[in-house]
């Protein structure tokens, strides 16, 4: 699933990890996300959407 | 890529090393006593056992790194593992089996048993996720 993650991360000039510390997860965990190698669980999607304050489709985007 | 180490897994090596440990000695011990004594009957059976108890411990020990990883990620990387793992076993043990079932290969398994196999194929496993992932996440 494609996402916005690296943009989001990068208007607020965050690096991997420090969205893994935000997350309580393991910074592999955000590049498989960032990278759409691993679709997260929807509790996690919420986790992701309230660290940036947004709708989780502000986020992940459908596919074509 | 660093190898990420969560309290799951540093409680897993823990228990890893608690129970290698004394599978180390109860192989040594046991081996020492059935070559030095003539035990025999009841208390045979359970002194032959006594080793494979650690190695059982192992297999627990997996199963709880999978219940108590609380990253979903790294944890689905340790199942994809644990499925490696367990194919790989079951291919080799099944493989073996006909080759003996056709006496193309000695009866026994010289010591190599499915927990033998299901421990290579976890390591197997580990370079499996490294290629098809781009990490390990951790070594279970």
């Amino acid at each position: 699933m494609k996402n916005r993650l690296k943009i989001l991360r990068a208007e607020r000039d965050w690096s991997q990890s420090d969205l893994a510390d935000h997350l309580q997860v393991s910074r592999q965990s955000v590049n498989a996300i960032e990278t759409g190698k691993y679709d997260p669980s929807l509790p996690l999607a919420f986790r992701i959407a309230d660290v940036f304050g947004l709708p989780i489709e502000d986020i992940f985007l459908r596919e074509g | 890529m660093a190898t990420y180490k969560s309290p799951a897994i540093r409680r897993y090596t823990i228990r890893l090393a608690v129970l290698m440990s004394l599978y180390v000695f109860l192989i040594f011990a046991v081996g020492w006593t059935f070559r030095h004594t003539d035990i025999s009957g009841v208390p045979a059976i359970a002194l032959a056992i006594a080793p494979a108890l650690p190695i059982i411990g192992v297999f627990w020990a997996v199963m709880r790194l999978l219940v108590e990883e609380s990253d979903e990620y790294i944890r689905m990387l340790h199942v994809r593992q644990c499925l490696f793992a367990t194919g790989f076993c079951l291919m080799v043990m099944t493989v073996w089996e006909f080759l003996q079932n056709y006496d193309l290969v000695a009866a026994g398994n010289g010591g190599f048993g499915a927990a033998f196999f299901w421990f290579v194929g976890l390591g197997l496993g580990a370079v499996y996720n490294k290629v098809t992932m781009g990490t390990i996440g951790s070594c279970p």
